[in-house]
């Protein structure tokens, strides 16, 4: 049978075996996505949002050990493949945009060295023809004057013209998935809407998928289709980018989307956070990770993890909040609602 | 006589970059120049620039962390630097009415004292406790105050999460009773829900406090929550200076508006509705910035005029401030 998606996640455990014991990084990941299909991860730091997307490449370091499920990616099965296989797929069909573009880039090698390596590595142009296609690369990310560009070193450009340039050798060999880690974290916002939109224009013009990893909301909000948000190595709730905003369903996604302070407020409007820090993953709760945290928390998220809730054919989350809803046949969004009133007349 | 609690006149910095091993160096980084402004008493003016604008700069000059190369620094009515009439005041009695808190809570802990000793520093040195009780006692308060406990003071700045660490952060810039505190990007360091967290303390301290705050960020919508007044800067000088509101809704300098609409809004809608104003290139080198207006390389409206003159920071409306030549262009 034909598999129709691009990556298709299936229960995907990932553990880090330390020291001080077994770091469930991944708990259950399962997701799919499609052809030209942008997906955003939000989450926070050690919510393992990067881990996933190093999985579909095969990059988990030691120690850590993929421990259950399948990860399938344009018609590979990932699980057993190994390590030459996976050097005939990274670059050519998926590659990643690192966050710090000054570390990702070799410091020693001009930036044509380095854009002409993928290309004479995965193709087999030659030397000179890899030279024509490095140019053409970087007039494609907006790089003015590429000749002079190829013969130059990594710290003789700016920040965005470093991320521009990881973005012509990720986009070199035209993946069909493009991962990005946090890709605008280490720069200035102007230098973030131009990337951004570089990023929608390449999009457009090559038609490839793309990760978005990020723990910005914003940004999220203007790039992505489908949305996952994660916390404590789990997808807390999945769904279309309306979904996420306009409909939240798990309380950390509501709780995310009203700490973050609004430009457009006319008045001043007091923060909601979220109390609490982050778990301890070498020590999960026994529940649900969020249950610590949560507002509306039941003695039942504190023992079992909540199984999954769908709302609609995308969007779904786990949340024990959803089941209740469901098991006293109450319409959910009515609940939402008072419980938004609750929320606000504390 | 005014009425703010700090004025800075003309203030100016320029680091000397080093140059050859023998030869002196030649060039400077103009890091900040020109910086007048006031804050009144508990007022919060947030401050919002790129990386390399010279916020960072600004705070440290203010606090003389940084020596001024110019200008004069007023504070409380107090002179306590004046380049011109050469007085440059002793710091540290007013070390206890300004503090900072720094922007990363990793580096700017002592990993060897523990957080008891770290927010006890300051009590030492201004000898503000008799005995060691007192002391604890005080220590103890501090970090309630911030939302540890007394179990906290014993432990070492490793055991901590970032959010903890920046409170331990604010516990000692507190412990002096400062009446100013320089706020250098306190949350850019933290997770996103840990940040509202920090921001809502700094807003109860302030109200309970009575303190002023300089906020420094990046991040125009953090400091568009928390400021009174922004001022806008750029290439190490101001751009732009107005209440909240009324810079991030009705801008008139084309960089301000350009880093408004930069800004991502975390609602699909909206976001789909705007349109973002990309600037061309990047930012210069403060080594040699560009002549007369300094954003001009980027400037969509830049021509002959801002080569050669540097604009005026001038009011265009009450408290209203802009640098720009051609406003009546920029609509």
């Amino acid at each position: 049978m034909e598999n129709k998606y691009l990556v298709n996640i299936e229960n995907e455990r990932l553990s880090f075996f330390t020291p001080a014991g077994e770091v469930k990084a991944l708990n259950d990941v399962s997701f799919k996505m499609k052809e030209g299909e942008v997906l955003g991860i939000v989450g926070e730091s050690g919510s393992g949002k990067s881990v996933t997307a190093y999985s579909i490449m095969g990059l988990t370091a030691y120690p850590g050990r993929l421990v259950g499920g399948t990860i399938e990616f344009n018609g590979h099965h990932i699980n057993d493949m190994s390590e030459k296989e996976f050097r005939e797929i990274r670059g050519n069909e998926v590659s990643i945009i690192f966050q710090d573009p000054m570390t990702s880039l070799n410091p020693v090698y001009t930036v044509g060295n380095q854009i002409e390596e993928v290309i004479r590595l995965h193709t087999n142009k030659n030397k000179h023809e890899a030279k024509e296609r490095a140019k053409d690369l970087l007039a494609l990310v907006g790089i003015n004057e590429p000749e002079k560009r190829l013969k130059q070193y990594p710290h003789e450009l700016s920040g965005g013209m470093r991320q521009r340039v990881m973005i012509a050798i990720a986009l070199a060999c035209e993946p069909k998935l493009l991962i990005a880690d946090e890709p605008t974290t280490a720069l200035d916002v102007t230098i973030q809407a131009q990337i951004l939109e570089l990023m929608m224009d390449l999009r457009e013009k090559l038609g490839m998928a793309i990760i978005m990893i990020t723990h910005d909301l914003g940004i999220v909000a203007s790039m992505c289709e489908k949305i996952a948000v994660m916390y404590a190595g789990k997808i807390v709730e999945y769904g279309t980018t309306d979904d996420i905003f306009y409909n939240p369903k798990h309380e950390y996604t509501k709780g995310l989307i009203k700490s973050i302070p609004r430009l457009d407020a006319k008045e001043h409007e007091r923060l909601v956070p979220i109390e609490g820090t982050p778990v301890d993953m070498l020590n999960p709760p026994a529940g649900c990770p969020f249950a610590p945290r949560c507002d509306s928390c039941m003695k039942i998220c504190l023992r079992e993890m909540p199984p999954v809730t769908f709302f609609g054919d995308v969007h779904y989350t786990q949340c024990w909040l959803n089941q209740k809803e469901e098991f006293e046949g109450k319409a959910p969004e009515e609940s939402a609602v008072e419980k938004g009133k609750e929320a606000s007349n504390e | 006589m005014s009425n703010y609690l700090l004025e800075v006149e003309r203030l100016q910095k320029h680091f000397p970059v080093r140059g050859s091993v023998l030869g002196k160096s030649k060039h400077m980084v103009q890091a900040l120049d020109d910086l007048t402004f006031g804050i009144k008493k508990g007022e919060t003016l947030g401050m919002v620039g790129e990386s390399g604008c010279g916020k960072t700069t600004a705070g440290r000059t203010i606090l003389r962390l940084h020596e001024p190369t110019g200008g004069r620094i007023v504070y409380d009515g107090e002179t306590i630097f004046d380049k011109e009439k050469k007085i440059a005041a002793k710091m540290l009695p007013y070390r206890k009415k300004m503090q900072i808190v720094f922007q990363d809570p990793y580096a700017s802990l002592d990993p060897r004292m523990t957080v008891g000793d770290i927010v006890g520093e300051p009590i030492d040195i201004h000898k503000l406790c008799e005995s060691k009780q007192d002391r604890y006692d005080k220590i103890i308060g501090l970090l309630e105050r911030v939302g540890l406990n007394s179990e906290h003071a014993n432990r070492y700045p490793h055991e901590f999460s970032g959010g903890q660490r920046q409170r331990v952060g604010i516990a000692r810039a507190l412990a002096v009773d400062p009446e100013f505190i320089v706020c250098d990007e306190p949350i850019s360091a933290l997770d996103v829900s840990i940040q509202a967290q920090v921001i809502n303390m700094f807003e109860d301290l302030q109200e309970q406090m009575n303190l002023t705050y300089l906020f420094i960020a990046h991040d125009l919508s953090v400091v568009k929550h928390i400021s009174d007044r922004i001022v806008v800067m750029y290439l190490g000088r101001m751009v732009e200076l107005a209440d909240s509101y009324e810079l991030t809704m009705h801008s008139l300098h084309p960089y301000t508006r350009s880093l408004v609409s930069a800004i991502p809004i975390a609602d699909p809608i909206e976001a789909r509705k705007s349109k973002r104003i990309i600037l061309e290139g990047d930012v210069p080198s403060p080594i040699n910035p560009p002549s007369g207006c300094r954003f001009r390389t980027r400037c969509p409206y830049a021509d002959e005029q801002c080569a050669q003159e540097v604009p005026e920071f001038k009011e265009v409306s009450s408290g209203h401030f802009v640098a720009c030549h051609h406003l009546d262009r920029v609509k």
